[in-house]
């Protein structure tokens, strides 16, 4: 009899659903169906009963061609390559549970890593910023029962956390917003006429590059200054208007993405965004958020933040301090530099998501990747070791993106034998500490 | 009509590339959603091509073959947009102004007809800029 697993969490985006229904097969080993879930996050769950998943370690031959080998092979592999560099990028830890992040830092610790996840090509800039400048923010309950105007600023929800809008910042009714999207004024600025756009009351079109100046632009206004007759292609009368608007609400957000972090300016887009927001508490509430991307990118920050008071890019490498400087400790400059001896990858898949001169310099360099499927990573690794899927076939601690701890739940059994990132690690671990123990490989 | 014109190139997610990435990195539908450039239809007519044509784009790093469609998220005639994944990171600047984030949106790219190139598959092209495939 197949049974119904309720209130589970989607290990896909930051939004971190927490009311998925999952129907598994009564030997808990299926996944028969998702309820709830955005197309995303359904196609998630559902991969996990593709055939043809790779159960075992594999290492790359001569030849190009994998070979299965143990488990035991893989780790002794892996702890040696460890222990043999003296600078180790250790790159993802997006998409793994925090109870495995710690572990792969004290791994870090040891060997002396470099640890480094996905905000790097991602919200990094953000975090830049909010180190320079801090940031007011909230929580997403906060925006749904309160915020009665909405920006997205160069970030695409509809397309990016397809369940944000109706679970949090458009559609829903909240203690505050009984009226739901009727009681809610939508901007959305992109340089696009994206399907958020779409779901917006108005929509600013803004040239591609030019979100510093319109930002400035905003600022200007709120101080009731001159502005010239367009900024980054918006009439200035827009701009008043809106300033106008968004100082008499009672409770406003901002959400960004990657239209700020990306584009030319990075942090100081997002450093301005973040000084508009402090400006608007003058007159009325305003908080601002990043969209953060993946599902536990928000708890490999946390939990460098506590261990080494850096967010991203950590050196541990100097074994009694932690180093922390963007274009110097950052993964793709490390591997534009070639700066590293070896490359442990967990959790993410930096050969389709890293631009291709930095994987060019990565496949030079033994390494090795951790995740549950092939992907384009683990075919220029010299290891690939399978692990469970973190959220569906074994749980862990993530965080949502507005920094609130959500604890994900086991769905379904991993494959038999199969381990999990952080038995995995932890079993690296000790064939590190037996090494050293040794005196080094 | 010319035989190569200019864009500047943005990278973002779409749902169809999310949906993609977690059937699988080699699976047809990532394949379909990620190897595509979107472009305005003014500059298509520029460029002389239909829709659903191969085109060769070509930034200060590296070229790539993908498909010229039409997109309903419309796009202002110049801009042009590549879907994130190893089609696109192809021909992303890696120069990160030491911020740590490449230039992943707003490069300028060259895009012309191939329209008898074939594209890449996803870890094909990975692998074959890294030197791993045997030829």
């Amino acid at each position: 009899m197949p049974k119904e697993v309720t209130d589970v969490i989607c290990p896909f985006c930051g939004t971190l659903c927490d009311d998925l229904i999952v129907t598994v097969s009564d030997d808990n080993k299926t996944i028969l169906g998702v309820k709830n879930a955005c197309a995303i996050g359904a196609e998630k769950f559902n991969h996990q009963r593709l055939p043809g998943r790779v159960k075992r370690p594999r290492m790359r031959q001569a030849d190009g061609t994998y070979k299965e080998i143990t488990y035991d092979e893989a780790i002794d592999w892996t702890a040696n390559m460890l222990v043999k560099s003296r600078k180790t990028l250790m790159y993802g830890w997006a998409s793994t549970s925090c109870q495995a992040m710690s572990v792969g830092h004290d791994i870090a610790e040891k060997v002396g890593g470099i640890v480094d996840n996905c905000a790097t090509v991602c919200h990094g800039s953000s975090l830049i910023a909010i180190e320079d400048v801090g940031v007011p923010s909230c929580t997403l309950g906060e925006v749904k029962n309160r915020a009665d105007r909405v920006i997205f600023w160069g970030c695409n929800p509809a397309h990016a956390h397809p369940r944000h809008m109706s679970r949090y910042s458009i559609f829903p009714r909240g203690f505050f917003t009984v009226k739901g999207h009727k009681g809610r004024k939508i901007y959305t600025v992109d340089c696009r006429y994206t399907d958020t756009a779409k779901c917006s009351d108005e929509f600013i079109q803004v040239q591609q590059g030019y979100d510093y100046e319109l930002l400035n632009a905003f600022r200007t206004a709120a101080r009731g200054e001159v502005l010239p007759d367009t900024v980054g292609g918006v009439p200035k009368e827009k701009i008043y208007e809106i300033v106008e608007d968004l100082k008499t609400c009672r409770f406003g957000i901002i959400f960004f993405g990657m239209g700020l972090t990306h584009t030319m300016g990075r942090n100081h887009n997002i450093d301005i965004a973040i000084n508009l927001t402090r400006d608007m508490n003058d007159y009325t509430k305003f908080a601002i958020m990043a969209m953060r991307g993946h599902w536990n990118v928000t708890g490999s920050g946390q939990v460098l933040g506590w261990q080494y008071g850096f967010p991203y890019a950590v050196d541990l490498s100097r074994r009694d301090q932690a180093r922390h400087q963007t274009g110097e400790t950052t993964s793709v400059d490390l591997l534009n530099r070639s700066e590293v001896e070896a490359c442990f990858y967990i959790a993410t898949d930096p050969g389709a998501h890293f631009p291709i001169d930095a994987m060019k310099s990565s496949a030079k360099k033994p390494t090795v990747t951790v995740d549950p499927h092939i992907n384009c990573t683990t075919e220029i690794s010299d290891i690939h070791i399978p692990v469970a899927m973190v959220g569906v076939e074994v749980g862990g601690c993530a965080y949502r993106m507005d920094n609130v701890p959500i604890e994900t739940r086991k769905v379904v059994d991993p494959p038999e034998g199969m381990l999990t990132d952080e038995e995995l690690l932890t079993k690296i671990n000790h064939r590190v500490d037996e090494l050293l123990a040794k005196g080094g490989a | 009509m010319t035989s190569k014109i200019t864009l500047n190139m943005i990278t973002c997610r779409t749902i169809q590339q999310g949906v993609g990435m977690e059937a699988g990195k080699t699976s047809q539908k990532y394949f379909d959603a990620c190897t595509i450039i979107h472009m305005h239809p003014e500059d298509m007519k520029k460029l002389g091509i239909w829709k659903n044509t191969n085109v060769r784009v070509t930034s200060s790093v590296g070229s790539v073959i993908v498909k010229a469609v039409e997109t309903r998220e419309d796009l202002v005639p110049g801009l042009a947009h590549i879907p994130m994944g190893p089609w696109a990171n192809h021909i992303v600047p890696a120069y990160t102004y030491s911020t740590g984030e490449p230039c992943f949106k707003g490069f300028p790219v060259e895009v012309e007809v191939a329209m008898n190139e074939r594209i890449m598959g996803a870890v094909e092209i990975v692998q074959d800029a890294c030197g791993l495939i045997r030829k």
